[in-house]
């Protein structure tokens, strides 16, 4: 059963792949769609007996992949609770997000590749969550980076498309490094790379200190801030965030299958599963710590001001992200993944509904250009509230149990930046009900601002404008703007995750982090001996727990105040603090910084590499100079070929005597 | 005195000589180079002659033959393209023939 | 001195004498006569050696063909060889060093090497020169004389070939049509009536 849900999307992946031509879309679209359906189901039931049950943890070895020396590697599928939240989380949203494409991407020419894609993600997804070493790991982890920057450069005619998958993959390789050499410094370390080799190592690693650039510093802790720099990129944490927004040049279902749902989630699931590693290094802890938090407050921030609905999202996203880590570096796994399983449904239904007004719209995304939209497109528009209530945290809602949970996980954590942390995740929790009401309020109500500037909704924006071009062959009129519900294929998708958005958390809160958790989790994570953090989350002073319901309370009613009764207020308030808001526009400007600290000095170094040294040096000196010198020696060889019959008599005579110069001399005996 | 195999060697290789400062001297005739050369050849034709009869050995003259059928073959190819070449431009000045030039 | 060695040096002296003139003749048919007279005395050299055969082959093929082919083409070709004497010194060093250098060296070898007591031309057997060469060119070389005459075939066709153009203009004999021709198309009757021209 396990073979069937981890293979059955590469199966998908190859039919629709390569004979995707041949069939044409419709025939790629059912298999993939189907075989995912098929996956996602296997997968609820293998939820239930792992999780919900008591089927035991196992590993079983598919083959074997490297054996060299003492490093042997094999496939192997680890299948325990932890792997089980993950497969339904990935393959509910994966087979969802499958069946929305068949409606979002109807337009597409290209949709055979489109699936084949999305299915050879979900592949090397399940291939990430159910390693279990770390290198197979590391190849699924390299496996969704492929096919993220596949997807997101799906419209390759879009030279924003491509600038933004090659950043994408740039800035994984940062993260990736590291993650790469965490792995080589724990095969160094512990001769292995299978995980429960590593685990049952790790204790007596805790102590031991490796002499790096001059320094001696502890092992473990170095370990893990190698792994989590891994986890930052993949998870675009604050400072490696830069790519998430960018990727949402990516059509719509990959933003909320990768980019929301489960790719960016892998850093998390990284660092639960490899908790033991974690617990053993409080440092590393606090480090995770700082950076969610930073995460969380940072993309929240930028969130705030931005005009594009997916970019808003996108920021969110990351913001959420931030919260995880918190929990992590709370030492809270398992709320990290309750988060990163709830986030999943009610993200991944943002970016759907998204989606869904986005078609409405005809590809536009700027918010501006909407507005009045509730009741052209009401199902989308109460399905973007389930999801906005979900995500702000509305009591009873997924988000209300995983993301007042961290909020309380941070303020107990043990660790010396807990007070920050919480700071911060209150504060970004206020944010995060701003911005999320903000987009549903200048999508839905107000005044219905696309219809005053229809004829030129089209090829505004720069990055949609191609966009409009790819589908500027459709049959809808160009002229009168009619905003329009989305075909059922789109909107069950919809009603599914907010199914999941409501009461996910209700009925997974005891398992994941209440009563029920030490039978859920079983084995799956770690939690350290003097981890008291879920027991003590529950005795925090009541101001603590009712904090976020507050900021979330706080957050809407400014959002009503700004984009309901009082719509020059925000205009005003950008006017007053102009640098303020530029500073979060422009994402606190750290594209210009990246730009002007590594693009430009890359660029300089490369070309100074490829103008002096490989042009000048290696060219001037190796092929193009030898190729000159001999040159020069023929031009001047050439001229010894007079063409005049006396020269050639004279070298022979010439040479005459000097072969009998040398019989004379003895030269032949 | 006696006539011995030295004295023909000796004025096999005067002959020799004459026939290699023809080539120098009179580099810009050719007709004159291909006599030099037929006389180069019957200089060593003289050798060949010279130590075949000393040594009572046939072949020497054998070859001696040989060379002589070779000398008349090559005296009768160069000058039909010295005619040729005449009769295509006019002139026989080895100044002139440098189109093989590199 | 017997006869033999002033024969001897008598030819040897022409002909190094005429093989000088050859080189050093303004006229070239001067040079080519001078040549004939080389050969000759090289003939000459060989009888005295005892090779008859090859003597009177030297006369027949160089004088009687090779010189007098390079009379004709002299005498044909329409060149002003007083041109072709310019800077006939032009390059007297170099063949001052290079014949300085041969000479030395032949002497050299001619003076170090003494034949061995007693070497003197072998008695000849009873056979004439011609006949024992006959036998040996014949068997033993019979190859070698093949190839010979290919390579004269070949030059004699490669000389043609050369050479010959046919002018236009020039009324040729063709005997095929001529013994294709019948009384039809050779002999038209007139019936010429009496007392009146054609």
């Amino acid at each position: 059963m396990y073979t069937a849900i981890v293979f059955l999307p590469l199966a998908g992946f190859l039919i629709a792949g390569i004979f995707g031509r041949q069939m044409g879309p419709r025939p790629a679209e059912v298999i993939t769609t189907t075989f995912l359906m098929i996956s996602a189901l296997l997968s609820w039931v293998a939820f239930a007996q792992v999780g919900l049950g008591s089927a035991p943890a196992t590993a079983p070895v598919l083959a074997n992949w490297i054996t060299s020396g003492t490093m042997k590697i094999d496939w192997a599928l680890r299948i325990d609770t932890l792997t089980v939240v993950m497969l339904v989380v990935i393959n509910t949203v994966s087979a969802l997000v499958h069946l929305y494409s068949v409606g979002y991407m109807h337009e597409d020419p290209h949709r055979q590749r489109f699936f084949a894609y999305l299915s050879l993600f979900t592949f090397a997804m399940l291939m990430l969550v159910t390693a279990d070493n770390l290198v197979q790991m590391f190849f699924g982890w390299e496996g969704v980076g492929l096919a993220s920057y596949l997807l997101i450069g799906f419209w390759y005619e879009k030279p924003s498309a491509n600038a933004a998958a090659i950043k994408a993959f740039v800035v994984n390789r940062v993260g990736d490094f590291g993650f790469a050499l965490g792995i080589f410094m724990l095969f160094a370390l512990t001769g292995s790379v299978s995980l429960d080799h590593i685990f049952a190592a790790a204790p007596g690693l805790a102590e031991k200190t490796v002499h790096v650039f001059g320094m001696d510093v502890n092992a473990m802790t170095m370990i893990c801030l190698l792994l989590f720099m891994g986890a930052m990129g993949k998870s675009a944490q604050f400072l490696l965030h830069t790519w998430l927004p960018d990727a949402m040049e990516g059509p719509t279902p990959v933003s909320a299958l990768i980019h929301a749902a489960t790719m960016v989630t892998a850093g998390v699931f990284m660092v639960s599963r490899l908790s033991p590693l974690f617990e053993t290094s409080p440092d590393a802890l606090n480090i995770v710590i700082i950076f969610g938090a930073t995460t969380a407050f940072f993309a929240a921030t930028v969130g705030l001001v931005q005009n594009d609905i997916k970019r808003v999202i996108a920021y969110s996203t990351c913001s959420q992200l931030g919260y995880m880590f918190v929990a992590c570096g709370a030492g809270a796994y398992n709320l990290a993944v309750f988060h990163l399983f709830t986030h999943a449904f009610f993200k991944a239904l943002l970016f759907l509904g998204a989606g869904s007004v986005i078609h409405a719209m005809h590809h536009e995304q700027d918010m501006r250009r909407m507005g009045g939209l509730a009741k052209h497109i009401p199902i989308t528009f109460w399905m973007m509230t389930i999801g906005t209530f979900a995500l702000t945290g509305l009591p009873l809602t997924a988000g209300f149990f995983s993301k007042d949970a961290i909020i309380e996980a941070a303020f107990v954590a043990h660790r010396p930046a807990a007070l920050y942390a919480f700071v911060m995740v209150v504060i970004a929790a206020g944010l995060t009900s701003f911005y999320s009401w903000r987009l549903v309020f200048l999508t839905f109500f107000g005044k219905e601002r696309w219809a005053e500037d229809a004829h030129d909704a089209h090829g505004h924006d720069d990055h949609v404008h191609a966009v409009a071009d790819d589908h500027a062959h459709d049959d809808h009129g160009h002229h009168k703007l009619e905003p329009h519900e989305s075909p059922n294929v789109m909107l069950i998708p919809l009603y599914v995750l907010a199914l999941g958005a409501l009461f996910a958390g209700l009925l997974f809160k005891d398992y994941f982090i209440g009563d029920k958790m030490s039978a859920f989790w079983k084995q799956a994570l770690f939690f350290g001996k003097d981890n008291k953090v879920l027991e003590e989350m529950h005795h925090v002073p009541a101001f603590v727990a009712l904090v976020a319901t507050y900021m979330m309370l706080i957050g809407l009613a400014v959002a009503v105040w700004f984009y309901i009764f009082s719509p020059d207020t925000p205009r005003k308030l950008a006017e007053q603090h102009r640098p303020l808001y530029l500073f979060f526009l422009n994402k606190w400007y750290f594209d210009e910084l990246y730009d002007l600290i590594f693009v430009r000095p890359a660029f300089w170094l490369g070309r100074l590499f490829w103008k002096g040294g490989d042009g000048r040096i290696i060219d001037g000196l190796g092929p193009n100079g030898i190729s000159a010198r001999i040159d020069d020696l023929a031009g001047r060889v050439v001229k010894l070929q007079t063409g005049y019959i006396y020269h050639y008599a004279f070298a022979m005579m010439i040479g005459l005597a000097a072969i009998i110069t040398w019989f004379m001399l003895g030269g032949v005996h | 005195m006696d006539i011995g195999l030295t004295h023909y060697l000796i004025v096999a290789a005067i002959l020799f000589t004459t026939g290699v400062a023809g080539i120098i001297i009179n580099h810009k005739n050719i007709i004159v180079i291909l006599m030099s050369v037929e006389i180069i050849l019957l200089a060593v034709n003289i050798n060949m002659v010279a130590f075949s009869v000393y040594l009572g050995d046939l072949t020497g003259q054998v070859f001696s033959l040989l060379i002589l059928t070779v000398a008349a073959a090559e005296a009768a190819i160069g000058l039909a393209i010295l005619v040729t070449y005449f009769r295509n431009r006019g002139s026989i000045d080895v100044d002139d023939i440098n189109t093989m030039k590199g | 001195m017997s006869v033999a060695a002033a024969f001897f040096y008598l030819f040897s002296a022409v002909m190094i004498a005429s093989a000088f003139m050859v080189i050093a003749a303004r006229n070239p048919v001067h040079s080519v006569l001078f040549l004939i007279l080389a050969f000759v005395n090289a003939s000459g050299l060989f009888i005295l050696l005892g090779a008859e055969f090859l003597a009177m082959i030297l006369v027949v093929v160089y004088v009687g063909a090779v010189a007098v082919l390079f009379l004709f083409v002299v005498m044909m070709l329409d060149v002003d060889f007083a041109v072709l004497k310019k800077g006939m010194l032009q390059y007297a060093p170099v063949a001052a060093i290079i014949g300085v250098i041969v000479v030395i060296e032949l002497a050299l070898v001619v003076g170090g090497w003494t034949a061995k007591p007693g070497a003197a031309p072998k008695a000849a057997s009873n056979l004439s020169n011609t006949e024992a060469l006959g036998r040996v060119l014949y068997t033993q070389y019979a190859y070698f004389f093949q190839a010979a005459g290919m390579i004269l075939l070949t030059a004699m066709i490669g000389a043609i070939v050369l050479t010959l153009h046919h002018k236009p203009g020039v009324k040729r004999q063709v005997i095929a049509d001529q013994n294709a021709r019948d009384r039809k198309e050779a002999v038209e009757l007139k019936k010429v009536p009496s007392r009146t021209g054609i």
